[in-house]
């Protein structure tokens, strides 16, 4: 075999092994769909979906979970999306580069880079001790808002990036203050992309568990949350409790619960693939 | 003096950062007329029309000595402001920049942020500025369309009905046709002979056809210096300085 | 007008301001909690001492079996993540044609937005039983299956970082080596990757990071008992578990037991905080490095 055999051996040898890692994640993605499916769908009927948690695994369902997972979404969306935008806004169109900006802007790639079980003490300390808001729904957006809030900034100030310069300067010399400026050009035509950013953190944040178990949610709520400072659990926290039993049964429920967990999650990020692809679609500058 | 000057720089530095990109720049513009600046890529030409109406402000490290004049007073003083000179000061860009919105609506865009909505009022200056900008007759049945679908040219003329609607007095116009067809130029061209009965042009172009077509008066700017500025006739036909006569035959640039 | 304008500024400069706050809110609620932690228990007992048993009548407060448990998962994670995301994002940049990376890109993506307690029953679920049926002795809880699962978690933090710094590579470079009759084996591995290698380098320290603080599939699967061992076969526990291991229970507020989980936390963000800065050191180097 001649050198140069051998390397066109080994260019095809790798171009197999690059189809198999490829396909890989595609493979184990639809495994793992078709075995939860197997488990869970079964289970899934009306009654589970309004019944509340039950020692008895079949009797149990998830309607304390879902209805702390929607509060929790709507909650920590009240919070995050303002102040997000907010202070990407800041950074991108008012801050002038210096020491300030700077560290700001690594201050928040650090936040982006703090495991969310820290957020979780942040939040036990903070919110539920120091505010007195106990384990409710509102300390648990609240740590959550914060989680997510670097996510939202790094997309608002991306998506403000990419509307072009001479939007700004028109608007400008028409006499346009800066406010005016970003409020009726930047903002709505960077619209599509900040929402497909919100929309993304906010699937990020149904699907934490951890912090919310820190900040002490429990599996076992009896009834559904009426307030915001009620006490709560959501579909994650309900998952890991009973995944974590030993029965047979409440893995089945577990099944179950993740079909509707991935349900919710996977919505989510439909609509927002659909947002950024309407958004190119829309607009060519 | 017989003539009235609108616009006029006294001894007027700029910088960006360490870049000096103006220097010691003296200049009177008359009223009603239309004055083209000319000179090489990067010679100063274009920042120093973004002084007229503060577009130079938001760059980081921009700073400007001397004085610059719109009715013999001095527009970078404190007490000015920088939204009400703007509306005094119209801007057309390079390329055509329509707001993603319908024609009406960019038309409309400085009323509104002035917080003009009786809708009289509003479709009064559309149709008068869509008219001055010789465009009313190809937009009149779509002012409600998005104003992306019009072509550059059309786009370009929109932008100038929207620099006219808020009616101001001077007109910057920042190589308006560079990115445009030759007939849509044309059209162009002859809407600045129009506009210049009513308003103060100062054009950059780096086209010396299009200076020699269009100005009363030209300005010659080389490495952030005025050369020379004189009736257009004489600095094409006669210029005094070598370097105006080097450009203008094509020896450089 | 003026006055409006200024207040708006005020207000979304105050927005920006509220980050700084969180990341001291975050490193006062850890220090002050372990600082009274460390005034009952030294420093020295608490780095040496070879077992974590502060939850037993007989405490013990050795954070390394955390640290072993934490290093364990993450090591097994990226020796999945690492050559399978590595490989991915050459195959895609180098090898496939335009229009699968558009159909391969976004389920990968679709991965990355699974929620963690899911992969964390796939885990105890699937995986483990499928290992234990050509592993003898592997236990019900692991480490190996969990960091299985956590690099499959991982892979598409990688494969999209280092594809991104393998497309930044100047084309120039890669039709100089193309143009000499190099394979696209070779063009990859002798002038691509070598051309991109502080970015697939941040890409890698992100993922340890990110596999560092992952908290429910370590939580599900691999156990919670705390031992100093570096078999992947047995149950052990890693930082993220202890923590919520001990929120579950009812530990009363201000015992030690209670502040054993911020002198974790300490921990646990020491090791993230510093490999998130030292890739951010490593980026600025590699820019400045093509400007």
């Amino acid at each position: 075999m001649t050198n140069s055999d051998l390397n066109r051996y080994k260019d095809k040898a790798f171009q197999v092994f690059g189809i198999c890692c490829t396909f890989l994640g595609l493979i184990v993605l639809a495994v793992f769909l078709i075995d939860i499916l197997i488990k869970g769908l079964g289970r899934i009927d009306w009654d589970f979906i309004t019944s509340l948690p039950s020692r008895r695994a079949m009797r149990a369902g998830i309607l304390t979970a879902w209805v702390g997972t929607l509060w929790i979404l709507v909650l920590t969306a009240l919070i995050a999306i303002p102040l997000g935008v907010a202070a990407g806004v800041y950074l991108q169109e008012y801050a002038r580069k210096s020491r300030l900006s700077d560290f700001l802007e690594i201050n928040i790639a650090n936040l982006a880079g703090v495991p969310s079980i820290i957020y979780g003490l942040l939040g036990l300390e903070v919110f539920v001790r120091q505010m007195g808001l106990g384990e409710s729904l509102l300390a648990g957006a609240f740590t959550l808002s914060l989680l997510v809030l670097p996510i939202i900034i790094v997309t608002t100030r991306e998506a403000i990036k990419a509307v072009p310069g001479s939007i700004r300067d028109a608007s400008l010399a028409l006499g346009a203050s800066k406010w005016q400026t970003i409020w009726m050009q930047i903002l709505p035509a960077s619209a599509g992309g900040i929402m497909t950013g919100v929309i993304l953190s906010l699937s990020r944040a149904v699907g934490e568990a951890a912090p919310l178990i820190v900040i002490g949610a429990l599996a076992y709520v009896p009834f559904v949350p009426e307030s915001p400072l009620d006490e709560f659990t959501v579909l994650p926290i309900q998952i890991f409790n009973w995944v974590s039993r030993p029965q047979e049964e409440f893995l089945i429920n577990a099944a179950s619960a993740i079909i509707i967990l991935l349900f919710i999650t996977f919505l989510l990020n439909g609509i927002a693939v659909y947002l950024r692809y309407r958004q190119q679609k829309k607009v060519k500058w | 003096m017989s003539k009235s000057y609108k616009l006029a720089a006294n001894d007027v530095n700029a910088w960006y950062g360490d870049f000096h990109a103006i220097k010691g720049i003296n200049i009177a513009l008359e009223e009603k007329a239309v004055t083209a600046f000319i000179g090489p890529s990067g010679c100063g030409k274009s920042t120093f029309l973004r002084l007229f109406n503060r577009m130079n402000d938001y760059i980081d490290g921009f700073r400007l000595e001397g004085e610059i004049l719109l009715d013999q007073k001095n527009i970078y003083k404190k007490d000015v402001r920088v939204d009400e000179l703007r509306k005094e000061v119209g801007m057309v860009f390079q390329k055509p920049n329509p707001f993603p919105k319908t024609i009406f609506e960019n038309v409309v865009y400085g009323l509104r942020i002035q917080g003009v909505s009786k809708k009289k009022v509003l479709e009064e200056t559309v149709e008068r500025s869509l008219k001055q900008a010789a465009l009313w007759e190809e937009v009149k049945d779509k002012l409600h369309k998005s104003a992306l679908a019009l072509s550059g040219g059309q786009q370009q003329r929109l932008c100038i009905a929207r620099a006219l609607a808020i009616e101001p007095t001077v007109l910057l116009m920042d190589e308006p046709a560079s990115a445009l067809d030759p007939i849509s130029t044309t059209k162009i061209e002859d809407l600045i002979y129009e506009l210049k009965n009513q308003y103060t042009i100062v054009i950059v172009t780096h086209n010396m056809q299009q200076a020699g077509r269009v100005s009363d008066h030209t300005a010659f700017f080389l490495s952030g210096e005025l050369v020379e500025h004189s009736k257009t006739k004489t600095l094409f036909t006669s210029p005094k300085d070598k370097r105006t006569q080097n450009y203008i035959t094509g020896r450089f640039g | 007008m003026r006055v409006k304008e200024k207040i708006i500024e005020g207000l979304l400069l105050l927005s920006a301001i509220i980050t700084v706050f969180i990341t001291v809110a975050i490193i006062w609620v850890l220090l002050s909690e372990s600082v009274s932690f460390f005034r009952e228990i030294s420093i020295v007992r608490f780095l040496t001492e070879k077992e974590w048993t502060p939850l037993f009548a007989e405490k013990k407060f050795g954070i390394l079996p955390l640290v072993s448990g934490t290093f364990l998962t993450t090591f097994i994670a990226i020796a999945v993540a690492l050559p399978v995301g590595l490989t991915v994002a050459i195959y895609l940049n180098i090898y496939s044609p335009g229009k699968l990376k558009l159909i391969i890109k976004p389920v990968l993506e679709l991965l990355a937005t699974i929620p963690t307690v899911v992969y964390g029953f796939f885990a105890l679920t699937v995986v483990t039983p499928f290992l234990q049926s050509f592993i003898p002795g592997l236990a019900g809880f692991n480490a190996l299956s969990a960091g299985i699962v956590m690099g499959i978690m991982i892979v598409p933090m990688i494969s999209s970082l280092s594809e991104d710094a393998i497309g930044s590579v100047p084309l120039s470079l890669r039709d100089a080596a193309f143009g000499m009759g190099s394979t696209r084996f070779q063009t990859a591995f002798k002038v691509m990757v070598p051309a991109a290698s502080s970015g697939i380098v941040v890409s890698v320290i992100l993922a340890v990071s990110r596999a560092v603080g992952e908290t429910m599939i370590v939580a599900i699967a691999a156990g919670q008992q705390p031992r100093l061992t570096l078999n992947p076969l047995v149950p052990i526990e890693t930082i993220t578990t202890y923590i919520v291991q001990v929120s579950l229970g009812d530990v009363p507020h201000g015992s030690i037991e209670y502040k054993t989980i911020f002198a974790a936390g300490i921990t646990l963000f020491i090791f993230t905080f510093a490999l998130n800065n030292i890739s951010f050191w490593v980026r600025k180097k590699y820019q400045e490095k093509y400007d």
